[in-house]
């Protein structure tokens, strides 16, 4: 009887094979393949299996993640060629009877393993003066109508995992590109009512390097974690710019 | 004590802003070609005899006429222009090198003035009749013939 229990209320768990991208710029060779079979549970996620390769097979592989819940935006990764969080991804909503691979987004330099470095998107992400700027005094709250909270709700959303801005095209070619991640976040202010400093970030983002060099292939807003529509808002940017105001 | 925040990406004079412009043209100059190409495409290949009509009498005719001249010349720039700036584009996601890229935008540019300026003076020299061509090289609608 008890192990009749035991196996209804069990988590089904099996083997996956995973191929992680490694890279260790001290060891002097070229990044590389290297294929773990790991035991998992139908509940695991892809985060969880990095884990268990670092906690029992291999201390060495290097990935970041902080809340491992999908808010902190540590674990962007290409997981099966498409940028996903490793801690949102669920291993049995892939196709386990292939090998899964794992590896860095692109687009930015590798330092170890998964782990890019990220400055180049932060330096995209400041340029846009992410900020509310206002010139009156703080001293009462700003009041502002649920319509125009509305207008930007989507954008509030990024949580700069770099999953859009790494699986962007336009940004792989040279990273000179602001990026969609930079202009979601300049659009969350743009289109803030209490915010006074639209035109400048439209000024900003209407540079040889901004909004223009976006071809709408839409592989951002299908890389969002959060599900944001990023190529509606960088479209809206653009029609604003256009129009010279929010 | 306040702290002043360097507004980034100033540094650079201001220059006019291609890109929009490009970006707009596009837009337009793709509309404006979908009409202008189907128009195209429905007088030479489906009124009166269709494709069968065209002979070098045909496009002799349609440019001697002002209303065609017209709108295959803006036919011609617009999609030129459009199609490189488009190949433009292309080369500045793909070209990493500087010198690579400033070569083949040049290329692109130069190539593209180049069938212009022919494609302009076909258009409006364009003589189906020519005053120095010998009689048996001439069209047999030609008066001289």
């Amino acid at each position: 009887m008890a192990t009749e229990f035991e196996e209804m209320g069990a988590v089904p768990s099996f083997t996956v094979t995973l191929f992680v991208r490694r890279y260790n710029q001290e060891d002097g060779l070229e990044a590389r393949w290297q294929d773990f079979d790991v035991q998992v549970h139908g509940t695991d996620r892809v985060l969880d299996a990095l884990h268990k390769i670092k906690w029992e097979i291999d201390g060495s592989l290097t990935f970041r993640r902080s809340c491992a819940h999908g808010v902190c935006g540590s674990d962007a990764m290409r997981i099966n060629g498409r940028n996903r969080l490793a801690c949102k991804t669920l291993i049995k909503d892939l196709d386990i009877t292939q090998p899964i691979y794992v590896e860095p987004i692109k687009g930015l330099e590798v330092e170890k393993d998964l782990v890019v470095n990220m400055e180049p998107f932060y330096k995209a992400y400041r340029d846009v003066q992410p900020f509310l700027i206002a010139s009156d005094k703080p001293a009462k709250e700003r009041l502002q109508s649920p319509e125009d909270r509305e207008r930007f709700d989507d954008t509030t959303k990024c949580i700069l995992c770099a999953a859009c801005t790494s699986s962007c095209p336009v940004f792989w070619t040279d990273g000179q590109y602001f990026g969609p991640a930079a202009i979601v976040n300049a659009h969350r202010f743009i289109f803030d009512s209490r915010d006074e400093a639209a035109e400048v970030r439209l000024d900003i983002l209407n540079d040889k390097e901004g909004v223009w060099r976006c071809r709408t292939t839409f592989n951002c807003t299908e890389a969002c974690p959060r599900g944001i529509q990023v190529t509606k808002a960088i479209a809206e940017v653009k029609q604003a710019i256009l129009r010279g105001r929010a | 004590m306040s702290i002043v925040i360097e507004p980034p990406r100033s540094s650079k004079p201001k220059r006019t802003n291609w890109e929009k412009y490009g970006w707009m043209y596009m837009r337009a100059s793709g509309v404006l070609l979908v009409i202008l190409i189907f128009g195209h495409l429905f007088t030479n290949l489906w009124l009166g005899e269709g494709i069968k009509a065209i002979d070098f009498a045909f496009v002799g005719g349609k440019w001697s006429d002002p209303f065609w001249q017209v709108w295959d010349l803006l036919m011609l720039w617009l999609a030129l222009i459009h199609g490189t700036n488009g190949m433009r584009t292309i080369v500045n996601d793909y070209a990493e090198r500087v010198a690579v890229r400033k070569t083949l935008t040049y290329v692109l540019w130069a190539t593209c003035a180049a069938l212009i300026v022919l494609g302009t003076l076909v258009i409006f020299t364009f003589d189906p009749c020519p005053a120095n061509g010998t009689i048996e090289n001439l069209p047999s609608f030609c008066p001289a013939k």
